[in-house]
């Protein structure tokens, strides 16, 4: 490849380039899945973020993979944003990161150096994790993709499951929501800079300190919003067996993203979380740009904490002291005969 | 009218080509746009929404479909193929209106109670596609009606509003009607099949 000539690196990734939870779902039910082993305390019956095997009453090993496209032009920044988004799922289920391995898909014809500046973003946010960085694997491939396998450990007393909320629980996100719209605002040359830069800022944020923050109280449920949207990661946090109901005048949204939204720069991937999650959700006099943020597909996104209702507003404010945007954002409900399982009002 | 082919394109693609080609019409006119796949013929749908602009979509092959968008003034061609795989934000339900009473029992009471049936419409979240009305029910939509208010506030919603022309002739109502269009049998039976429901008080 000459040198100079522009590298066409960002092709609309991060998590926009998840495939739909409806595709998928289909298919995993089908698989094969060996005999039931008592000490797999997490798998994917339930759409968890990570596995976890008990090794010992208080140890447990918390397992996870996450790669994709890139989502910005900028090779370290794209690392970190990959292994900010790999390390969060070790978070979400309330678990501490030990290990991590790089995933790489190169193209030969491209430059090593930007290959060198993907894998230091995403060490640096490694190490930040306190985490080792133990090695790697790396396939010789069309396009670009990054991420990372990781290891941690968690005390299965202490472990969060993503649908073991109850009802009266009140709902705390940790991050902004939009940076799905944002970046693809940005792909077609609409998003102002301050705004990618907000975007790029949340996302190369780990949810490290939310997570350590979130264990002095009393945190019934956990997930990370990414790829399937908040309203997506909301209803398998429901997890069929109850409701609630959101303000979504509370929910912290990245400036630009409304903008985005109304320019209608729109995601398959918001699409095809609409048409996934969308019959269980009620808006009421939600506008349609707000919608459009709530099936945003996040990026490395926020923690979704269901917290006990006397915990709430002290956990709420410890969040914010440490300068996340977290929000009280809604309210666990028991699950009612012909109620939408999501109401948004606004 | 102005194509663009968009197949080929990842979203938001087709929906900015879209956008553009609108710009530039500088005004009425139409705009065809080719995609290769039900989301983003969703996405255009959903922008056409927003921007309150006709539309109609339509798949042509595998990986093939076509989304028209009316601008202005001008009339859609085929404005009936919409449900074709584009979801619509009305709701497809025909009231039909068959007589001047609701119910059977005393006169007085039947036309209280229609009275309030088609105000309590006037009400409801989500409102009928189209009012048929024929035979007694002619009588609803001319002068002397006690519920015209209410169904020029529908009409004014968009909701279509249709009177038997065979049955204002007969009750010589024909100059009288102040509401919503004439229709014919044929048009009748069609809207009453096309449904997905219809009401009937």
């Amino acid at each position: 490849m000459p040198d100079g000539e522009k590298i066409v690196f960002c092709t609309g990734g991060g998590c926009t380039a998840k495939l739909g939870a409806g595709v998928l779902s289909r298919i995993l039910e089908k698989l094969p899945r060996g005999e039931k082993d008592p000490n797999l305390l997490v798998g994917y019956d339930s759409r968890d973020d990570a596995a976890v095997y008990k090794i010992t009453e208080d140890i447990a090993l918390v397992q996870t993979v996450d790669f994709f496209p890139p989502m910005v032009d900028d090779p370290y920044t794209f690392g970190q944003i990959a292994a900010a988004n790999a390390l969060s799922d070790v978070y979400a289920m309330g678990g501490e990161v030990k290990t991590a391995l790089n995933l790489v898909c190169f193209p030969e014809s491209m430059d090593l150096n930007v290959l060198g500046e993907i894998l230091c973003g995403g060490a640096e946010k490694v190490a930040e994790a306190g985490g080792i960085l133990a090695g790697g694997h790396s396939i010789a491939d069309t396009g670009v993709k990054y991420g990372l396998s990781v290891t941690g450990l968690v005390d299965p007393h202490h472990l969060y499951a993503n649908d073991a909320g109850r009802p009266g629980d009140k709902l705390i996100l940790t991050k902004a929501l939009g940076v799905g719209l944002i970046c693809t605002a940005n792909r077609v040359g609409e998003a102002a800079p301050e705004h990618l830069a907000g975007a790029i800022q949340s996302m190369t944020t780990l949810n490290k300190t939310a997570a350590q923050i979130s264990r002095k109280y009393a945190v019934h449920a956990a997930t990370d919003v990414t790829g399937f949207s908040f309203l997506g990661h909301l209803h398998e946090m429901m997890g069929g067996k109850l409701a609630c109901r959101v303000d979504a005048r509370r929910v912290p949204v990245l400036l630009g993203a409304w903008e985005a939204a109304d320019a209608f720069l729109y995601t398959a991937a918001g699409q095809r979380n609409r048409n996934h999650t969308g019959p269980f959700v009620r808006f009421e006099n939600v506008p349609f740009a707000m919608e459009e943020i709530l099936f945003d597909p996040q990026t490395s996104g926020g923690l979704l904490l269901a917290v006990a209702p006397q915990d709430a507003d002290a956990l709420e404010a410890e969040l914010k002291e440490v300068g996340l945007p977290a929000a009280i954002v809604g309210k666990i409900l028991e699950k009612e005969e012909k109620q939408p399982e999501i109401t948004v009002i606004f | 009218m102005v194509k663009v082919d968009a197949r080929g394109d990842a979203c938001p693609l087709p929906v900015v080509k879209a956008k553009k080609a609108i710009a530039e019409l500088n005004g009425a006119g139409e705009v065809e746009i080719l995609v290769d796949n039900e989301i983003a013929v969703q996405n255009l749908t959903k922008m056409a929404q927003q921007k309150g602009l006709v539309y109609s979509a339509e798949k042509l092959a595998e990986r093939e479909y076509s989304v028209r968008f009316t601008v202005g003034k001008a009339v859609p061609e085929r404005e009936e193929k919409t449900e074709a795989c584009a979801p619509d934000t009305r709701t497809d339900t025909v009231v039909v209106i068959a007589s001047d009473q609701m119910g059977e029992g005393a006169e007085e009471l039947g036309k209280t109670l229609l009275k309030a049936f088609v105000f309590s419409l006037t009400q409801q979240d989500k409102l009928p596609k189209t009012i048929l009305l024929y035979n007694g029910g002619a009588y609803l939509t001319c002068e002397g009606s006690p519920m015209l208010e209410d169904l020029k506030a529908l009409e004014a919603e968009g909701v279509e509003i249709l009177t038997c022309g065979t049955c204002l002739n007969f009750y010589g109502l024909t100059e009288k009607l102040a509401v919503g269009g004439v229709t014919n049998m044929y048009v009748i039976a069609e809207k009453m099949l096309g449904a997905g429901n219809v009401v009937k008080p």
